[in-house]
């Protein structure tokens, strides 16, 4: 069975010991979290979950149906790539040399990227984009020893508005 | 009015209907122990250990149908009620677990007889609460119980720090009294119910499973009825058993493992497969790509995860077992449709032929033979009694031996298998049916997990039966030794280390009785039935006796050792 990646968009109550139900649900099925983030949404006492996993096509059902099961869950859906927006933020942090310096920086003109902090010999970038212009940023930045990488993962949404909250 | 945590949270109970708590008090619940002193209206059992008072509350929930309730307290209480809990939760008991927690501002300090209980529990309930505030005491408690009985029921635990329980706060009665209780059960999807009923007409060779969601959606009525009318063989889970009257003509038994060998000749060879409220466990299935296959298959079930788990089902259908029968039948009778056994012989005929080649069966040898003593039982309850088990051989020959006429009268670790569960279940059986016969029917291993029980039997006049099928050895084990390990029996022949049961029996205030050769089966089991009070009646049986049939693990439901192929010593 082929795999792919799954992105899974939760709506969850907020409260303490949610995401352990949650994670513990992907580790009984034996399936790894490739990514996740968790933030509150406009109501405070509903956060929103997106969660990316590589899985075959079994994933979704077993997942779903194991899900619902948790009570702390509003709502569970699997978004389809067509009918959704997602991005991801990365922080990376850079030495700069005389040498790399003008490359490094030019990531702002090429791919958006902001500057966040700056001195003579270090800088910490922000990019956004979907996994494929993050790959493309990783890899153009690659090449000037990254020292330090956080990554949210995927955030989504769906077109015209699915969810309930 | 203003009141204390210990009383609001009971006051919630008896809001709920709750007038049995199985428990064992201890430090963090000594607020909530002084309440129970001045509560007339609850009945509190103290058990000799938690995991004693977790499958007590498990066993007063199956016998009776309601939610059953446990109160341990803080660290050690609350970890030794983890495989009661786990029990109830692979055979979807509804309980509701209490647990004291040390004080609020000690949480996470490491502080004397602290557990993170609701994260050892968390994969082990339905839901569990850690209640952190007065205020969220009384919902949290009555969300519990609505949780622990609503769709597939299971255990929820809450946590109770000390200090919630000595704070005070307003006490609000429910807003909609019984808002939570007996949530309509969602309509069956009717195009679902349509192909059901379309394959149900067109089959020749039909067969219906049940499970333990007939038991537990009180199902059987129903069942009975469509069965009746159109004239399908039933078979059983171990789960299921009570179900379906085990006197009927058209009952198999026990399907699986250690199923008849008809009704698992019938599943491989039906046309149509329709589960009813049951799981498909490896225990029923054995083989999967040989399992039923040549058959369409319906599966009905409450809980959508147990659908196309393990099975691909044709007709998945997600709901509560007793409204889709009743739809079944009216549909029938919309239709005209009956079909009789007479309409029905080539199937009933192949089924017949299956049971007469191969009955369920023992060999007597003048030694006391366990499916003897479970078939005089049977005979002298009229198989009206419930009987608790614990687990191994003595589990599945009361499963293939005692012929169930009434559902809730089956209790047994089914899902996990837990050792030790039967006797404290019968306790919690009998408080919930004081004028029902209780029987536990045990080994000489399992006997011994929860022995210290006797001291609440005894002390509660609770008139429990304990048979022991004593054959010196943890019976299944060895039987896998024997069967699949080359005989060598590590670690499994007990014999020499086990007590004197009758002395025992004595000694914690019980009568002992014990029978060696096969005429004293019945006087012994007719005198332990005749004694109002705890009884352990021993039963030196015939050590080479083993559960068959029996299908290998992983084999084809066709493939059964039928007999003791491997010649005793």
């Amino acid at each position: 069975m082929q795999e792919r990646e799954h992105i899974i968009s939760m709506l969850v109550n907020n409260r303490p010991g949610v995401l352990s139900r949650i994670s513990g649900v992907f580790g009984r099925l034996g399936y790894n979290i490739k990514s996740l983030c968790v933030a509150e949404t406009m109501n405070p006492d509903v956060s929103r979950i997106t969660l990316v996993s590589r899985a075959n096509s079994n994933f979704t059902e077993k997942i779903k149906k194991n899900l619902d099961k948790l009570i702390d869950i509003v709502e569970v859906k699997e978004l389809d790539r067509g009918e959704s927006v997602s991005r991801e933020l990365s922080l990376l942090g850079l030495v700069l040399t005389a040498d790399n310096r003008p490359d490094i920086l030019r990531t702002v003109d090429l791919f958006g990227c902001r500057i966040l902090s700056i001195t003579d010999n270090y800088v910490i970038l922000a990019a956004i984009g979907t996994g494929e212009e993050t790959a493309t940023i990783l890899n153009y930045l690659k090449a000037y020893e990254i020292k330090d990488l956080a990554r949210t993962g995927a955030i989504a949404i769906e077109k015209g508005g699915g969810s309930r909250d | 009015m203003k009141m204390r945590g210990a009383k609001i949270l009971l006051k919630v109970l008896e809001e709920e209907g709750v007038d049995t708590i199985f428990g064992y008090p201890g430090g963090a619940v000594l607020d909530i122990y002084d309440e129970l002193y001045r509560t007339p209206g609850i009945r509190h059992i103290r058990t000799h250990h938690e995991q004693g008072a977790a499958h007590a509350a498990d066993g007063y929930a199956r016998a009776s149908g309601k939610v059953g309730v446990c109160l341990v307290t803080s660290g050690p209480g609350a970890t030794n009620t983890v495989t009661g809990i786990a029990t109830a939760y692979m055979d979807s008991v509804p309980m509701v677990i209490l647990t004291g927690q040390v004080p609020t501002k000690f949480i996470g300090t490491d502080a004397f007889q602290e557990s993170d209980i609701t994260g050892i529990t968390r994969p082990c309930t339905k839901h569990n609460t850690l209640v952190r505030r007065i205020e969220d005491l009384a919902p949290t408690v009555r969300e519990a119980f609505a949780i622990a009985r609503s769709g597939r029921p299971g255990p929820v635990l809450i946590d109770l720090p000390k200090d919630v329980m000595q704070a005070e706060t307003e006490y609000m009665a429910p807003e909609k009294p019984g808002s939570f209780h007996d949530a309509p059960a969602a309509p069956v999807d009717e195009e679902a119910l349509q192909q059901a009923f379309r394959l149900l007409r067109e089959s020749k060779r039909p067969i219906i499973i049940v499970g333990g969601g007939i038991v537990m959606g009180k199902a059987s009525e129903e069942l009975k009825s469509l069965v009746e009318t159109i004239s399908i063989p039933v078979a059983s889970t171990l789960m299921g058993l009570g179900a379906f009257p085990g006197t009927h003509p058209l009952w198999l038994g026990m399907l699986g493992m250690h199923g008849t060998y008809y009704a698992n000749m019938a599943v491989s060879n039906c046309d149509l497969l329709m589960t009813l409220g049951a799981r498909f466990s490896d225990r029923v299935t054995g083989k999967i790509a040989s399992f039923a296959p040549h058959a369409k298959s319906i599966q009905i079930d409450i809980d959508a995860a147990s659908i196309n788990k393990v099975v691909d089902i044709d007709v998945p259908v997600v709901g509560d077992c007793k409204t889709f029968l009743s739809r079944l039948i009216e549909l029938c009778r919309e239709a005209a449709l009956t079909v009789r056994p007479e309409d029905r012989t080539e199937w009933l005929n192949d089924i017949a032929q299956w049971r007469k080649k191969t009955p369920l069966n023992y060999t007597k040898n003048g030694r006391i033979k366990p499916q003897e003593v479970i078939e005089t039982l049977q005979r002298l309850t009229d198989g009206k009694a419930i009987i608790c088990t614990e687990v191994g051989q003595n589990q599945m020959w009361t499963a293939q031996f005692y012929r169930f006429t009434e559902p809730q009268t089956f209790l047994t670790s089914g899902g996990l298998g837990t050792m030790g569960y039967g006797f404290p279940a019968a306790i919690g059986a009998q408080v919930a049916c004081p004028d029902k016969t209780v029987v536990d029917i045990a080994g000489d291993g399992s006997i011994q997990m929860n022995i210290q029980e006797l001291a609440t039997a005894v002390g509660n006049n609770l008139p429990v039966k304990i048979i022991i099928l004593n054959n010196g050895c943890l019976g299944m084990v060895h039987q896998w030794q024997e069967i699949f390990y080359g005989k060598r029996y590590s670690h499994t022949e007990i014999g020499d280390s086990s007590p004197d049961f009758v002395k025992l029996a004595e000694a914690y205030g019980a009568v002992g009785l014990r029978a060696s050769r096969p005429e004293e089966i019945e006087p012994v089991l007719r005198k332990a039935l005749e004694t109002p009070r705890t009884v352990i009646a021993e039963f030196i049986i015939d050590p080479s006796e083993s559960v068959f049939p029996m299908v290998s693990p992983g084999g084809a439901l066709t493939d059964m050792r039928l007999e003791n192929i491997i010649a005793h010593d």
